[in-house]
């Protein structure tokens, strides 16, 4: 019956509401973030460590490059996917 | 709890974004509500690097030396990236899907066909 | 996907230049203002999608081939892995062009200062590199999809 599959759809969301409203609640207070022993250190050396002024390119290409290598791989796969999605068949 | 404002507009976000997958029978709205979900998840990486009266990590004409977090910057950087190119990919799929049978309506895609 | 008539040509002909040189300011500029190699291309692929809209999509794919497309793209992956593999006698991803007087090695005197573009080693090329593949990349995919759509749109 579709009024039961919609009664129990809208319980699941109900109960999926209740608790990320109740988590979010007992999270942190914004703006206070409990440990950034990692972040200090990359903003007070980054400028001789890596020579530039902007803290968020120098750990995106040089603290972390490898993500950045994942992350251009994911991008190339899809286009590959994508470009073969579209291909026609020879025999048409 | 007035002060966790953001934390709360991420979690509205995300429900909007789940609502829309599960109640409606469009593809193309199925495929919105997954963007949706995945622009939640971006900001709530965002958020969880702010620090008081700080301002961002560059040095150029910096006002002040205190700064808010680089590394979660970071991270939301690559999640743009890959949500753009699972969408790209959920999109082709959607059309090759309308070309074999002839609609879009999820309740009528049942089983496997030529 | 018909095109578009002539005011809307010559504007968009006009407008072309400066998004690429926006696109381009964006991307060699990643190390000193906000912005670098993923923002940057995203400007480039926008413009190139506005003429995509302005001329048909027809016109367009054919001047520009598929296999021209993915060869750029390839320069620019195998353009980042060989910048990483330079630094091999350290470390992979060895940052060995800061400090040195090659080609982009002072640095920065510290707090805050005005931007001097001969700063941060290698990030300037990594920047380009990855620029290079996202343009090329993006504008593939718009391509490719609207093609598939104006020939669908004709066989009706």
């Amino acid at each position: 019956m579709k009024n039961a599959r919609n009664l129990i759809a809208v319980i699941a969301l109900a109960i999926c509401a209740v608790f990320l409203i109740f988590s979010s609640i007992m999270m942190h207070p914004f703006g206070k973030p409990s440990d950034s022993s990692m972040d200090d250190y990359i903003i007070s050396n980054a400028q001789n460590e890596t020579g530039a002024n902007n803290a968020v390119t120098s750990v995106v290409f040089d603290y972390r490059g490898f993500d950045t290598l994942g992350e251009a791989t994911v991008l190339f796969t899809a286009v590959a996917g994508v470009i073969m999605l579209f291909r026609r068949e020879k025999h048409e | 709890m007035i002060y966790n404002i953001p934390f709360i507009a991420v979690v509205l976000l995300i429900l909007v974004g789940l609502a829309t997958v599960i109640f409606k029978k469009n593809l193309i709205k199925i495929v919105i509500g997954i963007t949706i979900i995945e622009s939640g998840v971006n900001l709530f990486l965002i958020t969880l690097g702010y620090r008081e009266n700080s301002v961002a990590p560059i040095y150029t004409f910096a006002p002040s030396t205190k700064m808010v977090l680089p590394v979660p910057q970071a991270l939301a950087l690559t999640s743009i990236v890959i949500g753009v190119a699972v969408m790209a990919l959920m999109l082709s799929i959607g059309v090759r899907i309308y070309r074999s049978y002839k609609t879009l309506d999820v309740r009528k895609m049942r089983r496997l066909r030529e | 996907m018909s095109e578009m008539s002539k005011i809307v040509r010559t504007i968009s002909n006009s407008l072309f230049p400066f998004i690429m040189i926006y696109g381009l300011y964006v991307i060699m500029h990643g190390h000193l203002t906000p912005g670098g190699g993923f923002q940057g291309g995203a400007v480039v692929a926008s413009g190139c999608a506005l003429m995509l809209v302005a001329y048909s999509s027809e016109w367009v794919f054919k001047k520009v081939k598929e296999s021209n497309l993915s060869v750029l793209e390839s320069i620019g992956a195998i353009g980042f892995i060989s910048l990483a593999f330079l630094g091999i006698g350290v470390t992979f991803f060895y940052n060995f062009l800061v400090g040195s007087n090659l080609l982009f090695g002072e640095i920065p005197p510290a707090g805050p200062n005005t931007g001097n573009l001969n700063t941060a080693g290698l990030l300037p090329l990594m920047n380009l590199s990855v620029g290079l593949k996202v343009i090329a990349g993006l504008f593939a995919i718009v391509a490719v999809m609207a093609f598939v759509a104006s020939r669908g749109m004709r066989k009706k």
